[in-house]
């Protein structure tokens, strides 16, 4: 039970890389926590070297009182998943996680060539809220308890933010498979 | 020197009534247990307002209430920090919910608990869920430096509800 939730549900979750990978990393993360920033480099770079051994998940996992921005960003970036651009909004808001104003998040729109009137409008009427708040509540259940939380292949990833023990983690993953 | 194990052996645990306690909430006003009678309440006693992993686990809370309130249960944090220590925490994390200072005579409502850590002067990172009569129901502790999240609570507050439905069907 603990286990499903904690692992990528490709109906449904935003998920790069292959499908078919045996390895699958989830994040719950939150686009105005300097942790999840400072996190998604060392993601990018395992991303890199495992290339299609690897799917790679994202849940949101916003602190809406201390993070104001926290959920309009997560919005946005569903609201750019609607027009088939998560990941590319998911890039922008952590690269540039001190500006998230609603009119940042417009200008980010236009830079991936979104349609920025149908995104803001999205985002300001919280049509995504529902489906963010499920992510946060899977979290809760899956015994997240900070951002970020990774789960490797469903069980919980506790140990140092660094390329190298992540891989350390992945590989094992792989090994007993 | 009390060796630590000591305090994890006398933390109260399911079926015990809840020690009663009036403890300040704010600098002007003090909050009853027995004021929580007939709903549940969660207890969160944590070791300090400010150190790091406090914060993550009040404000991984602090956006559940909407969860606990749906399960009908109040949430309370309690550390032995004063009124106005937990005042400005509360203010900085801007969260909703009462901090109680178990404050005077110091850790006395953690210690009723067995949740007062004698070496460091501070409680436990301890939960205890107590049902509408005053009764616990679930508590645990979890090591200092552990942010137990919220998932505990969570299934201990389902578990009350349905065996109150029960109880309130063969009424």
């Amino acid at each position: 039970m603990t286990k499903s939730l904690t692992l990528p549900d490709t109906e449904r979750d935003h998920v790069s890389g292959s499908v078919k990978g045996a390895i699958k990393l989830l994040e719950y993360g939150d686009y105005e926590c300097p942790f999840c920033a400072d996190a998604q480099p060392i993601v990018k770079e395992i991303q890199r070297r495992l290339g299609d051994d690897l799917l790679f998940a994202f849940r949101h996992f916003p602190l809406i009182n201390i993070h104001p921005h926290s959920e309009h960003a997560a919005e946005a970036a569903e609201a750019a998943g609607a027009q088939e651009n998560f990941w590319g909004m998911h890039d922008l808001l952590f690269e540039n996680q001190n500006a998230l104003e609603d009119q940042d998040l417009v200008a980010y729109a236009g830079e991936l060539s979104l349609d920025e009137t149908r995104l803001i409008r999205e985002v300001t009427s919280s049509v995504y809220a529902l489906r963010i708040r499920e992510d946060f509540k899977s979290g809760v259940r899956g015994g997240v308890n900070g951002t970020p939380t990774f789960f490797i292949n469903g069980e919980r990833y506790d140990g140092p933010r660094d390329v190298g023990y992540f891989l350390k983690a992945l590989s094992k993953q792989t090994v007993e498979k | 020197m009390i060796p630590q194990t000591n305090v994890y052996r006398s933390v109260l645990g399911a079926g015990t009534q809840a020690p009663e306690f009036t403890l300040q909430c704010t600098p002007d006003q003090t909050v009853s247990l027995n004021k929580f009678r007939g709903r549940p309440v969660v207890l969160a006693f944590y070791p300090a307002d400010f150190s790091p992993v406090c914060g993550d686990q009040m404000a991984l809370y602090n956006e559940m209430l909407n969860e606990f309130q749906e399960l009908e249960a109040e949430l309370v944090g309690l550390s032995v920090d004063g009124a106005w220590c937990h005042a400005a925490f509360a203010k900085q994390n801007k969260l909703h919910f009462p901090l109680l200072a178990d404050f005077e005579p110091k850790g006395a409502v953690a210690r009723s608990y067995g949740v007062y850590d004698e070496k460091e002067g501070t409680c436990e990172r301890a939960l205890f869920v107590i049902d509408r009569d005053g009764v616990i129901r679930w508590s645990y502790v979890s090591p200092i430096g552990v942010n137990p999240g919220a998932n505990g609570i969570l299934s201990a507050l389902e578990d009350l509800q349905t065996k109150s439905e029960t109880t309130d069907a063969a009424k």
